[in-house]
């Protein structure tokens, strides 16, 4: 039995699931990186994503027979817009309402969730199939045997996913805007001295951020091409959760992301081969949870999270 | 920062003026009439759903909801429905409610609402209770049980996707091992072993009746191992199905039509009629018996039916057969071995 | 640390004794204007949601208010809605003003139902007198485990309490599903995901009156003022809003900091664990049932509860009536939903925009009591909090 899983072709399988099914918590989790070194906190990522979710859906399925929609172009493009007005909204109760960011983001997660489950059974109502994204094959790497069928055989979506890890690292690290970023999530008093708007630097940053998480949500609809009630069943969470496991670094995220998927799928992978059955199926289930935990406590590092992370600025204060 | 004291002012304030405009608004619409009584009235029948999950998920909610507005064809029915109700005690209140305003029938249309209704039923004589899938009826006269072979479906699901698959392997998402779900995996099982013992059915119960994401995995992970027929039960398994139609693979479902799932690919589906079983119900609440029986959707009494998809393209001559086989589960010559 | 330490104060320093006759009016009213009209703003919102779905708002807005608020039964109803927030709740506002953010209420609030439906199921046959708090202190242990996990995690292993407690509530979902489909699954024909019908002597006792109002509701309110005490009035309290407050200057002074987050995740935890069993045995059914998921079971109160603390300031006590609102919102939800029969995602939806006007008004409601204090008192201008 064991010996089916250790074939070439399932550990394949299994590693390409991996990368797959850990795009849309790696696109959210980058989101709220950015945000949260700005000094950001932001929990309703989840609402966001559903929100960029049934956005790219209806956009995709095009119920309306609108003339401009149907491509996946649009659909991306839609759902970003999307997350840059619900960043609005999020950065108008933050900066400028000074709403307690514990909490704040929790009404953003239960409007996100109401609101695209009512305008889903109003306007969609069954969960009709999408045309899926094709799959693209990278010339030359993708014919590597093996590594290539991991790696270079996705969806556009994941490569673009996996390709903003270094983009973001080198905006946080090497950019003026990434400066401003660190400082204002840092110490923003001093920032602020220094003649950083502090409150336009945040809401860049949590522009970008919900932005990437409504395109994790529009990923994870390319992912199942379809849509429902609370698609996102709490990927939203486990994605903040991977911020602090990444240790608000972009390659650290990648990381927890990867490890998360991994987990999953290896058990996925082990339930199909009829390996793992029946109450050891309902306790596998909590495998990816423990191992995210258990793989933290080992490599517990001390970098300590941005200084100014939840303080709200005011300058007049 | 003075966030304490005040507060609690502003809040007990605003309770004040809560209750203000309740009292005002309150004691007059919501209030009951007295318990529905005389069932044989004239007037239609009023009847109350409370599912957990949407109407529209083409599944099982969405099966009783279809039910209940085919039986509003051919008799008057005042209807309510209470949605997405998987909060076991707000379903409590919601049968209260519906009980209390006089509805003549409460469809408690959820396994985890037994226990609730269990303790509701006995405040309300006058009225007719119906909770599923369950067969359990707690003794009480009011409150009938309503259950579903989903295995003898299952069944014959089972047997036409061994006889479709081509690659050998048949892939089966299921949601939790309990309920219908555990029939009709079990029935599929049974099946596809009877028809071709050397198929392989992987089944994987992905432990949730919602996490879409997962059944899509699951989906990929069947096919990537080989499958080219799948099968599966529950809300989630429209993830299963967006990724089966790509990758080309076969569809069975159940407990609704799922063809709009799959125009192409979708072979055939058990579609469960509760209207088969609640006509029984009404008209025995017409004759003042509000209770006691339970009730099973089978194929032979037509409360289970197999509608297949002609878009499917599958092979005519196997999907004749399959009333064959129905026909031979109808008159007990074929067991499932399930349920 | 967190900016909800700067709300983390004691309430005597709260007491402005700068108010007098109308100043305090002024302030007062100043103060109630702001949350009221953040919830009118909201029900606004909700009135154009419900008139997008053909329903009418005033209709709907009658049913919620009556469902609500509108006699002894709904009240009832609201307050046992209520009980549970208010329980997480209080966890909430000691872990959040020891500087531990917990989100893992969900968790915590499975943990003790699991423990405290092991009790019963253990001991049947012991008299009401004593299995009540039985079960109740099994609830509150098993909480307490499940919060002290991730705040020995972040104590001695520097894990990130908001990673841990919200990969904790999935593994304790995943529990709560695996034992209800194997271990204390009810014997029947068909599986149901839940517990059979706990022993009477489990039951929480029904409070005179003629309603469903239940034991818990005390006890929830009970819980609230040891929690008052227990911040405000003892040394450990003293000691765990010192580690909230600033935990490096409390470390140099010698204070046992890691202990104190420990603790504060474990007593956070024991407030939610206590939840658990409540619901459990104040439940209607009288079981421990799973079926469809755990937040059937919880109704989410692992995250309401944090709006009902926050609301109340993060004092026990004020998060009383913050719960009761709260509560009855969700309550009056249910009637609103039958009445104009929209789908139950409106209430969700309303919920959140609730939660969002008034989280976005409580600094806005400091700001104009501070203009009402400029008013009366030009020159103390400068009372910052």
């Amino acid at each position: 039995m064991w010996s089916n899983f250790f074939t070439t072709a399932s550990i394949v399988t299994v590693l390409a699931s991996a990368i797959r099914f850990a795009t849309p918590f790696l696109l959210a989790a980058l989101g709220e990186t950015v945000g949260q070194r700005a000094g950001v906190l932001n929990l309703g990522v989840e609402g966001v994503m559903l929100g960029g979710a049934f956005t790219a859906y209806y956009v995709r399925l095009n119920p309306s027979g609108w003339w401009w929609a149907g491509g996946i172009g649009t659909a991306i493009i839609a759902a970003l817009v999307v997350g840059l007005v619900m960043g609005l909204l999020y950065a108008w109760m933050t900066l400028v309402m000074h709403a307690e960011q514990g909490i704040s983001g929790i009404g953003v997660f239960l409007f996100g969730l109401g609101a695209t489950d009512l305008l889903f059974q109003k306007q969609v109502g069954v969960s009709l199939p999408i045309q899926p994204l094709s799959v693209w094959r990278v010339p030359l790497l993708g014919d590597i045997p093996h590594v290539g069928d991991v790696f270079f055989n996705q969806s556009p979506l994941v490569y673009a996913a996996y390709v903003l890890v270094p983009v973001i690292t080198i905006m946080i690290t090497r950019t003026t805007f990434g400066l401003n970023i660190r400082a204002v999530g840092e110490t923003p008093e001093a920032a602020d001295t220094l003649g950083v708007s502090v409150n336009l630097v945040r809401l860049g940053a949590i522009l970008i951020g919900n932005s990437l998480a409504a395109l994790a949500g529009a990923a994870l609809v390319f992912n199942t091409n379809t849509f429902q009630q609370n698609l996102t069943a709490g990927q939203g969470f486990i994605a903040v959760a991977l911020v602090y496991f990444g240790a608000w670094r972009p390659a650290g995220v990648m990381a927890g992301a990867l490890l998360f998927g991994l987990v999953s799928s290896t058990v996925l992978q082990l339930k199909t081969l009829g390996i793992v059955s029946g109450a050891a199926s309902a306790l596998t289930a909590m495998a990816p949870a423990i191992l995210t935990i258990a793989v933290l406590v080992i490599v517990s590092r001390r970098i300590g999270a941005p200084a100014a992370l939840t303080k709200h600025f005011d300058r007049n204060a | 920062m003075t966030m304490t004291k005040k507060p609690r002012m502003a809040l007990l304030a605003l309770l004040a003026v809560f209750t203000l405009i309740a009292t005002a608004c309150g004691g007059s619409d919501s209030d009951t009439t007295e318990a529905s009584g005389d069932a044989t009235s004239t007037g239609p029948l009023k009847v109350g759903i409370i599912a957990p999950s949407a109407s529209n998920d083409l599944a099982f909610s969405q099966s009783m909801v279809d039910a209940v507005n085919a039986v509003a064809g051919d008799r008057e029915l005042e209807i309510a429905i209470t949605d997405g109700t998987f909060i076991v005690e707000d379903a409590a209140a919601a049968i209260r409610g519906y009980a209390d305003d006089g509805f003549d029938l409460v469809i408690a249309h959820g396994s985890q609402y037994g226990g609730p209704l269990q303790e509701i039923a006995p405040d309300f004589p006058d009225v007719a209770f119906a909770w599923g899938t369950a067969v359990d009826t707690f003794g009480l006269p009011n409150v009938s049980a309503y259950t579903v072979r989903a295995d003898e479906g299952g069944y014959v699901n089972g047997t036409l996707a061994a006889q479709l698959t081509e690659s050998g392997v048949i892939g089966v998402v299921g949601p939790i091992e309990v309920g219908d779900a555990k029939l009709y995996v079990d029935g599929f099982v049974a099946g596809a072993a009877a028809q071709d013992s050397d198929v392989t059915v992987n089944v994987n119960y992905i432990e949730s009746f919602s996490d879409v994401a997962l059944a899509s995995e699951a989906a990929t992970a069947h096919i990537a191992n080989g499958a080219d027929v799948l099968t599966g039960t529950a809300q989630m398994v429209v993830g299963a199905t967006g990724v089966a139609g790509p990758a080309g693979a076969k569809w069975f479902g159940t407990q609704s039509n799922q063809t709009p799932l799959g125009p192409d690919f979708v072979v055939a589906s058990q579609v469960y009629h509760w209207e088969v079983v609640l006509v029984d119900m009404m008209t025995a609440i017409d004759a003042g018996n509000f209770g006691g029986e339970v009730y099973t959707l089978t194929l032979a009494n037509g409360g289970l039916e197999i509608e297949f998809n002609d878009g499917a393209g599958a092979d005519p001559a196997v999907v004749a057969g399959a009333q064959a086989t129905i026909d031979g589960i109808i008159d007990g010559s074929i067991k499932t071995d399930a349920g | 640390m967190t900016d909800l330490e700067i709300r983390a104060e004691t309430p005597e320093i709260a007491s402005n004794d700068s108010t007098e006759g109308s100043g305090r009016m002024l302030r007062a009213l100043a103060g109630l204007a702001v949350p009221v009209g953040a919830v009118v703003g909201a029900l606004l919102v909700g009135a154009i949601m419900l008139w997008a779905l053909d329903a009418s708002p005033f209709e709907g807005y009658k049913a919620l208010f009556a469902g609500a608020f509108g006699g002894p039964d709904e009240l009832a109803d609201t307050a046992i809605k209520s009980m549970p927030l208010l329980l997480v709740g209080v966890g909430i506002c000691i872990a959040f003003r020891a500087g531990v953010i917990n989100i893992g209420g969900e968790g915590q609030i499975v943990a003790g139902a699991i423990l405290s439906t092991l009790m019963a199921l253990a001991l049947p046959d012991v008299p009401r007198i004593l299995l009540v708090p039985l079960v109740l202190m099994a609830g509150a242990l098993g909480g307490a485990i499940w919060g002290a996990i991730p705040g020995a995690l972040k104590a001695y292993a520097n894990v990130n309490e908001i990673l841990s407690t919200i990969m904790m509530n999935i593994v304790a979902a995943q529990f709560l599903s695996f034992l209800l489909q194997d271990l204390l699954i009810e014997e029947g024909a068909i599986k149901i995901q839940q517990t059979k019908r706990l022993s009477e002597n489990s039951h929480l006792p029904l409070l005179p009156g003629g309603t469903r109002l239940h034991l818990g509701v005390l006890i929830a309110v009970l819980v609230a003022v040891l929690g008052y005490f227990l911040l405000f009035r003892s040394a450990l309290g003293v000691r765990l809003r010192a580690v909230g407050h600033n935990p490096h200057a409390s470390r140099y002074a010698g204070m046992p900091v890691n202990r104190s987050i420990v603790q504060a995740l474990a007593l956070s935890g024991a407030c939610a664990g206590i939840a658990g069993a409540v619901l459990v045995f104040g439940s209607e059914s009288h079981r421990l049932i799973g079926e469809g998921g755990a937040s059937g079971f919880t109704q989410s109160a692992g995250f309401n509860g944090i709006v009902a603390a926050l609301f109340g300031g993060l004092h026990p006590i004020a998060t009383i009536p913050a719960s009761f609102l709260f509560g009855g919102l969700l309550k009056g939800g249910i009637d609103l939903q039958q009445a104009v029969q929209v789908p139950a995602a409106l209430i969700v939806a309303l919920n959140g925009v609730v939660v969002i006007f008034v989280v976005s008004s409580l600094k806005l409601q400091t700001r104009i009591r501070d203009w009402a204090d400029k008013q009366r008192r030009p020159k103390e201008a400068s009372r910052v909090e």
